[in-house]
Order: structure tokens, then C-alpha cells, then sequence
């Protein structure tokens, strides 16, 4: 039986010739998604800025967007957020809540829910959720915390394992997805809530796993060849890891593309998320965790006893590295 | 690396037995699940977004708390000044008065002072394990004394507050006959509520929200309306306002602040109908202390009204026709059965030592719960299948034997979940998915590292060998970091978050173990047994 080799079998491909290029274009589209929250900002859900979310279906025909800002409007909760759900009937609402009371959570919910039931007779109400401003911030909190201590906690055990400039190189590729994915959720709007905090976390734990895998083979090669320059060095591990990469990234797609298309719709952003991250991460782990270490200077000597690192360092420095630009 | 001595195979098989037994149970309908003995009772609980239901987060109005403190040692001064029964020993003290959170007073004879300070020290007590007491008392001007509640002691106090807030709110959320609710207390402040397959959250609020606190007082009758309009009463007396819906076109009673009998003198309280107009009632039963003094203070006041206050509202002020002897008592009001009922439970469970709102809410019908919880399996088998078709015709006989510990992988995290009554939540779908990726990911690296070795000419023996070795390294440090991710998601994170990070733990933890040991025992089985001289991979 003849297997399906989705990459041929012997690669040989010069990735690290596109790194100028290829850490450009990542600047630049990091910089351009900082723009973007910044301009644009986050779809940020009741979650992060308090208020509350109602989730409508209408069982026959919906009526237009416009029709039910209106009608939410009258309820006097303010200014109505109204985004389609997943199926063109349902509809979540979001409004904000009283300023400075205390009690408004625990009171708003059901006037939003009758006010919907009295516009709309025929609508179905599926969930409520009410979240105070005061928990609303602490959660923004907890959740970038959260974020900030993942990406710390990882890269010092990468720089443990491996070597410092593996560390500042996964820390950078980290921030690179996290701040790609910002932009998504900036260019879609899609709603960032809790959810969104999970699917970053779980990008940023993907995209160490392909680092990992990257570096565990650059390390693997350095005292394998020590002879060998940095850059076809480089160039030799991410080919030798090229069909898992591959493999690993089509099949997580594949999964996560599933639940995106079968899967319950209250799960759809956190999904794209993923699906994203998952698809950024790819090209990183290609073309993004690499170059770093060429320019971090790590060499044969990065991986033995510590004696003679110094004095081998010290020849390097002499020799005409290639990588030592930018 | 492809030994596997007896007691080692013997071991596997027994792990993934386990799995295979403790997830069935989680798949059984709840009839037969009853039926099953107690130690195979266990089974992955559905989170409230999955089942449908309530989640509410209660905050406790802390500065209320104090305020009621601050209130109640107001009156411990004025007892304890005012000396045993009987004895002469009253210290007369004057300008008593709370500024702030503190509580001042005069002694008017200076040689009493210290005797007054030593019967305040006798009402304050040990705070926590600080050695601290809760009030501290200060001598100003040789003539003042100053009462400052400690901060250990208000922590305490909270504390303290708290966790029989959880008990009562325990009892009213069980009286309603919900099922498995879920309270517990959160941070310093704050209680959480989760009942599952609640239809109205709103019955569930009111019932919870309530503080319940019941107090008997006289009307005031000596207080003139039209000062009292302008908020001047008597002193001893204060405003209360009238419930809404309650007071026929009265805003406002004028009470005296002395409490004649309060909610804790309840022996019982039950919802009934008022005999003359039919309308939902609650029937209250007070113990003995309770009826001897309402029946003395009802002898002495025919004529006059009382007003039954609830949390700060009154509910209605009848007059005394004649002394009430029995001990119980009707509190009528604009009830419904349902809120008359609540209004029961909630007096019958006490009253909240604090005032408790609602910060959070979330609430999930049940049918959407399950339109997510059907569409989401569905999506996890398609993905599912999907991705072992991917392995089996990318790496063949290996494949299959990654296919093969996917599914006891996915048996054995449904198994520990239960175990630790994990629930499994939306999110918690997604991290099932995300599982089968890093399963496969750990499958993918020793296979390519195995057609590695053999590309570079090993023997086949070797190949697997070694590609099971080197890439368990790799596989190590990646799952390692997730592990990190998924640590720091379940201590930081809330709700959604921690659900996912459970599976996710899990998941890493029993995709390591099938995706490395279990198919390589597959694999050196096949290898011992055939001696094959080439392998498609």
C-alpha cells in the first residue's frame, strides 16, 4: 500500500534566504494589529465590560436589525449591541447596565428578558447573562494575567531547557501570535470574551508545542554537526521537522474546522480563534522561530560544558557570520 | 525501548480497562446509572452551559455589615453602661454618638471611667489567631471613651458573616427542590450559587436575594405627620418606608427603633391563605420567648398599631384589636403563592447576616443547553474521523495503531473526569478536540522521526526504536508547557476558562500515555510477532 506523504519526502528548502523578509512582513502585520485594537478596538463582551448579553430566537421570520434596536431601545437600558448568532434567527443583545447602582445586575436581566417578551411576543429568550462592572474588571484582569503569566512561565521553562535565546525567541513568537490574533478579533469583530482569553491560551500553548518540536531538532543538531554553519544548520532542522509540522497543523485544522462548521455556534469565535491561531502558528514555526537564534548568535558551543563555551564563543565572534545583520 | 516485560503489559491493559469501565457509567441513562453499585456511581458532570440553568455570583454589601455592627455595639454600650438588673451600678454616660465607623460616649463621672472600660473589654472579643481583639478602646480627654472596630476583627466579622450566609442561602436554595445546586463561598466577599436545569432564575434571585429580615415595632403614634413629612420624628423614633405595593396610599410608618420581636424568635413560618379574602398569606410561628412578649407588649397597646418591617420595609401596620396570645401571627401583603412561599423559606432559613446582590448572572435554558451539547458531539465525531482517516492513510499499520489509543485516550479522560466528578463544560468540547490534535501530534513526531530513521537506513527494529526515543523528548518539553498554559488557566481563570483547563490537563496528561506507551506496546507486539524486514510508514 503506497502512503499519502503530504510533503515530499526529501525537502531541502532555503527557509531561513526569506527570514529578512519573512520577520518584516510579522513586524509589520504586528504592527498593523496593535493599530487595529487600537483604532477599531475589541468586540468586547459582557464579560469585560459588564452588562448583559440576551440571546433571542425568533421561531419564524426575524425582524429586521434595525426594527429590534429600536423596540430594545424603548426597554431604556440604552444603547442596544445587536449581533446575528450563528443561525439567521437567533440574535444576541447587548446592553449596558445602570451606572453607580449597586443593585442593577441583579435587576436589569429580567427587564431586558420582559421587555423582549413584550416587543416581541413570539421570541424565544435562551440565556441571560448579567456580569457588574466590578466583576467585569476583575475578570479583564485575571484573564490578562493569566495571558501575560503563560507566556512568562513558558518561555523561562524553554530558556531552562534549551538556552536564553531560545527563550527570548519563543517569547517573541508568542507575542507575534498573541498579537495577530488581537488583530483578528479587532478585523472581525468578533466578540472577545472569557472564551477568547481560553483560545489565546491555547494558542500560545500550540504555537510553544511547534517551537519545541523546531528546537528540540536545532538543538539535536548542534552536536550532531558541529561543524556546520548556523544557517544551513537551521535550514536542515525545520526541513527534517517540516512533514510533522505539517501533519500535526492539517490534522488540529482539520478537527478544529469541524467544530467550526457542526459545532454549537456559542463556541464559534472561540473556535476561529484557535483555527487562526493554529494557522498563524504554522507559518511561524516555519518561517518565524528560527531567525532569532541566528541573530541571538547560537552555536555549537550553545550546548556543551560551560569551560570551553567561552573560549570557542570568543572564535565565533571572529568569523564571518552571515546571520549578523539586522 | 520495545521490551515490555509481563508485569508492564499486564499494567497498560489494566489502565486502559479502567478507562473503559468508569466512562461507560457517564453514558447510561440515569435509570440504569442508579441502579449501579455506589463504586461505579461516578460520571462526568455537564456544566450549567451544557445542562442548562443558573449561575449567579452574590456579593456581600460589607459596608452594610459594618454598619449593622456598628449599630448593634451601640446598643452592647448602652447595656453594658447601664449594669446588671437590679444592682445600682449604672454608669451615667451622655453625648454617645458613631462618626465614621467609630462610637463615642462620656463618662460623666470620671472616677466610673475605668470600671466602664473594663465592662466594654469583657463585650469584645479574640479576633482570629492574631491576638487581636475586634473592638479596641481608647481613653480621649481623661473623660471619652472611643470604640474602633480592629481590622481583624471586621475581617472576621465578615467571615464569619459569610459562611453562615452560605448555610442559609444552602437552605433556601435546597427548600426549593432544585436539584444538586451548588454554593460555595468565593474570595473573601462573595458566594456562588449554580443550580443546574433551572427553568427561572428570577424565583431563584428573589428567594436568595432576600435578606429576610423580620422585625415587630410599634407605630409611633406621638409623631406628628406633617414634621414627620419633612423628615423631623421624635428622638427613639425613625422613617420607614413602605414596601412596594404595600401601605394604601402611604408612603411611610413612623416606628420606634426599639425592635419588639425579631426574625430569630421564628419557630416557623408557612405559606396559607387569609381566611376573609382568599389572598396568599405567610403564617408565622413564634417560640415561646417570642409569644410571651408579643403577647405583653399586644396587652398593654389595644388600641394602638405595630408594623411588621421586612429588610427595611414595612408590610403592613395593623392596629391591636386584642392582646395576640397564641404566638403566631399572618404577615399579609400583595403576595403571590410563589412570592409568599419564597417569603416563607426565606424566614424560615433566617435572615442573612449581610446583604448579599447579584453581580453575575448567567443562565442557560435548558434546550439550548442541549441543541449545544448534541451539535458539539457531533462536531467532536466528525472531527474525530476525520482526523484518524488523515492518520490511517498518511502512516498506515501505525495509524491505525494511533487511531486505536486515540479512542482509549478519549475513554480514559472521560473516566478520571468522573473519578473527580470534573465537569464538563462547552469550552471543555473544544479541549476534547484540542486533545486529539496534541494526541496526534505525539503519533506524528515518532512516526516521521521512525520513517526518519529508516530513510537513513536502519534496520526496521532500530527504526521504531528510535524514532520512540528521540521523540519522546520533544513530546516531554511540549506537553510540558501546555501543562503550564492549562495550570495557569485553572488558578487564574473563571467558569468557562477552568473547564477548559481541566480537560485540557487531563487530556495531556492520558494523550501522553496512549499516544507513546500504549502504541508502542502495539507496535512491539506486532514487531516481535512478524520479524518484518521493511514497514510502510
Amino acid at each position: 500500500m503506497r502512503l499519502l506523504k503530504l510533503v515530499p519526502e526529501d525537502t531541502n528548502i532555503d527557509f531561513l534566504r526569506w527570514r529578512k523578509i519573512a520577520s518584516a512582513a510579522s513586524f509589520i502585520l504586528v504592527v498593523v494589529s496593535i493599530a487595529l485594537v487600537a483604532v477599531k478596538g475589541l468586540n468586547l463582551g459582557v464579560d469585560f465590560v459588564g452588562g448583559q448579553s440576551v440571546r433571542v430566537e425568533f421561531p419564524q421570520t426575524m425582524p429586521k436589525i434595525d426594527e429590534i434596536r429600536d423596540k430594545v431601545g424603548d426597554i431604556g437600558l440604552g444603547e442596544a449591541t445587536i449581533q446575528q448568532f450563528g443561525s439567521d434567527k437567533a440574535v444576541a443583545i447587548r446592553t449596558g447596565l445602570p451606572e453607580g447602582d449597586k443593585a442593577a445586575a441583579d435587576r436589569a436581566g429580567k427587564q431586558l428578558v420582559d421587555g423582549i417578551h413584550k416587543a416581541f411576543p413570539t421570541a424565544h429568550t435562551g440565556s441571560v447573562e448579567t456580569v457588574s462592572g466590578k466583576v467585569s474588571g476583575e475578570l479583564i484582569r485575571t484573564g490578562a494575567l493569566s495571558l501575560v503569566l503563560a507566556m512568562i512561565g513558558i518561555s523561562i521553562y524553554i530558556w531552562i531547557r534549551f538556552e536564553w535565546q531560545f527563550g527570548v525567541g519563543a517569547l517573541g513568537r508568542l507575542f507575534h501570535e498573541v498579537a495577530l490574533t488581537f488583530g483578528l478579533f479587532a478585523v472581525t469583530q468578533l466578540q472577545f470574551d472569557l472564551n477568547s482569553i481560553a483560545a489565546l491560551l491555547t494558542i500560545v500553548g500550540y504555537s510553544l508545542n511547534d517551537t519545541i518540536v523546531v528546537y528540540d531538532r536545532v538543538r539535536e543538531n548542534l552536536k550532531k554537526y558541529r561543524k556546520m554553519e548556523i544557517v544551513p544548520l537551521l535550514n536542515l532542522s525545520i526541513n527534517e521537522t517540516l512533514s510533522r509540522t505539517v501533519m500535526t497543523s492539517v490534522s488540529v485544522m482539520l478537527a478544529l474546522g469541524m467544530l467550526l462548521l457542526f459545532g454549537p455556534d456559542v463556541i464559534f469565535g472561540f473556535t476561529a480563534a484557535m483555527l487562526f491561531g493554529v494557522f498563524v502558528g504554522t507559518y511561524s514555526s516555519i518561517l518565524m522561530s528560527t531567525p532569532v537564534l541566528v541573530w541571538l548568535k547560537v552555536g555549537p558551543q550553545s550546548f556543551v560544558p560551560r569551560t570551553s563555551a567561552a573560549t570557542e564563543g570568543a572564535e565565533r565572534v571572529t568569523r564571518k557570520d552571515d546571520g549578523a545583520v539586522v | 525501548m520495545l521490551d515490555f516485560p509481563r508485569w508492564k503489559t499486564i499494567g497498560i491493559s489494566l489502565i486502559l480497562l479502567f478507562g473503559i469501565v468508569f466512562s461507560i457509567p457517564s453514558f447510561l441513562p440515569e435509570k440504569t446509572f442508579d441502579r449501579l453499585p455506589s463504586f461505579a456511581q461516578v460520571k462526568v458532570n455537564l456544566g450549567l452551559d451544557l445542562a442548562g440553568g443558573s449561575h449567579l455570583l452574590l456579593e456581600a454589601d460589607v459596608g452594610d455589615l459594618q454598619k449593622t455592627q456598628l449599630a448593634n455595639m451601640e446598643k452592647t454600650v448602652r447595656a453594658a453602661m447601664r449594669g446588671e438588673r437590679g444592682a445600682d451600678d449604672d454608669i451615667a454616660i451622655g453625648e454617645l454618638s458613631t462618626a465614621g465607623d467609630k462610637i463615642s460616649f462620656l463618662v460623666r463621672d470620671q472616677k466610673q471611667l475605668d470600671e466602664a472600660r473594663d465592662r466594654l473589654f469583657k463585650e469584645t472579643r479574640g479576633a482570629a489567631m492574631t491576638g487581636q481583639r475586634d473592638w479596641q478602646i481608647d481613653v480621649i480627654d481623661t473623660t471619652r471613651l472611643v470604640l474602633t472596630p480592629t481590622a481583624a476583627g471586621q475581617k472576621q466579622a465578615v467571615a464569619n458573616a459569610m459562611d453562615t450566609a452560605r448555610d442559609i442561602i444552602d437552605k433556601r436554595v435546597n427548600a426549593l427542590g432544585t436539584r444538586e445546586p451548588t454554593i460555595i463561598r468565593q474570595g473573601d466577599d462573595r458566594i456562588v450559587v449554580q443550580v443546574p436545569g433551572l427553568q427561572d432564575p428570577q424565583q431563584l434571585k428573589d428567594l436568595i436575594g432576600k435578606t429576610a429580615r423580620l422585625e415587630f415595632r410599634m407605630v409611633d403614634t406621638n409623631a406628628d405627620p406633617n414634621e414627620a413629612a419633612a423628615g423631623r420624628v421624635p428622638v427613639g423614633s425613625e422613617i420607614v418606608p413602605y414596601a412596594e405595593g404595600a401601605g394604601a396610599g402611604q408612603s411611610f410608618e413612623v416606628l420606634r427603633r426599639q425592635v419588639m420581636i425579631s426574625g430569630e424568635q421564628l419557630l416557623d413560618a408557612k405559606q396559607g391563605y387569609d381566611g376573609q379574602s382568599g389572598q396568599p398569606v405567610v403564617n408565622i410561628r413564634f417560640d415561646s420567648g417570642g409569644s410571651a412578649t408579643f403577647a405583653k407588649v399586644t396587652a398593654q397597646s389595644v388600641g394602638k398599631r405595630f408594623a411588621m418591617v421586612l429588610d427595611g420595609r414595612v408590610l403592613s401596620a395593623p392596629s391591636i384589636n386584642e392582646p395576640i396570645l397564641g404566638g403566631s401571627a399572618q404577615i399579609s401583603g400583595s403576595f403571590s403563592v410563589a412570592s409568599a412561599n419564597n417569603l416563607a423559606i426565606s424566614l424560615r432559613s433566617g435572615a442573612l447576616p449581610v446583604k448579599m446582590t447579584v453581580v453575575e448572572e448567567r443562565t442557560v435554558t435548558p434546550e439550548l443547553g442541549a441543541d449545544s451539547i448534541r451539535k458539539g458531539a457531533i462536531a467532536g465525531i466528525i472531527a474525530t474521523v476525520s482526523v484518524l482517516v488523515l492518520m490511517l492513510i498518511v502512516y498506515g499499520r501505525f495509524g491505525v495503531y494511533a487511531c486505536i489509543a486515540l479512542f482509549f485516550n478519549l475513554f480514559l479522560i472521560i473516566a478520571i473526569m468522573a473519578g473527580f466528578n470534573a465537569t464538563l463544560t462547552l469550552p471543555g468540547i473544544a479541549g476534547f478536540v484540542l486533545t486529539i490534535g496534541a494526541a496526534v501530534d505525539a503519533n506524528v513526531l515518532i512516526n516521521e522521526r521512525i520513517r526518519e530513521e529508516l530513510k537513513r537506513g536502519r534496520r526496521v527494529f532500530q527504526a521504531v526504536e528510535l524514532g520512540y526515543s528521540e521523540a519522546s523528548r520533544a513530546i516531554f518539553d511540549a506537553n510540558v508547557t501546555n501543562v503550564i498554559a492549562a495550570a495557569l488557566m485553572f488558578w487564574f481563570g473563571t467558569g468557562p476558562i477552568k473547564g477548559f483547563a481541566v480537560v485540557l490537563t487531563i487530556g495531556i496528561a492520558t494523550s501522553v500515555f496512549t499516544a507513546v506507551t500504549v502504541t508502542r506496546l502495539f507496535a512491539a507486539r506486532w514487531l516481535h510477532a512478524k520479524r518484518p524486514t521493511t514497514i510502510t510508514i
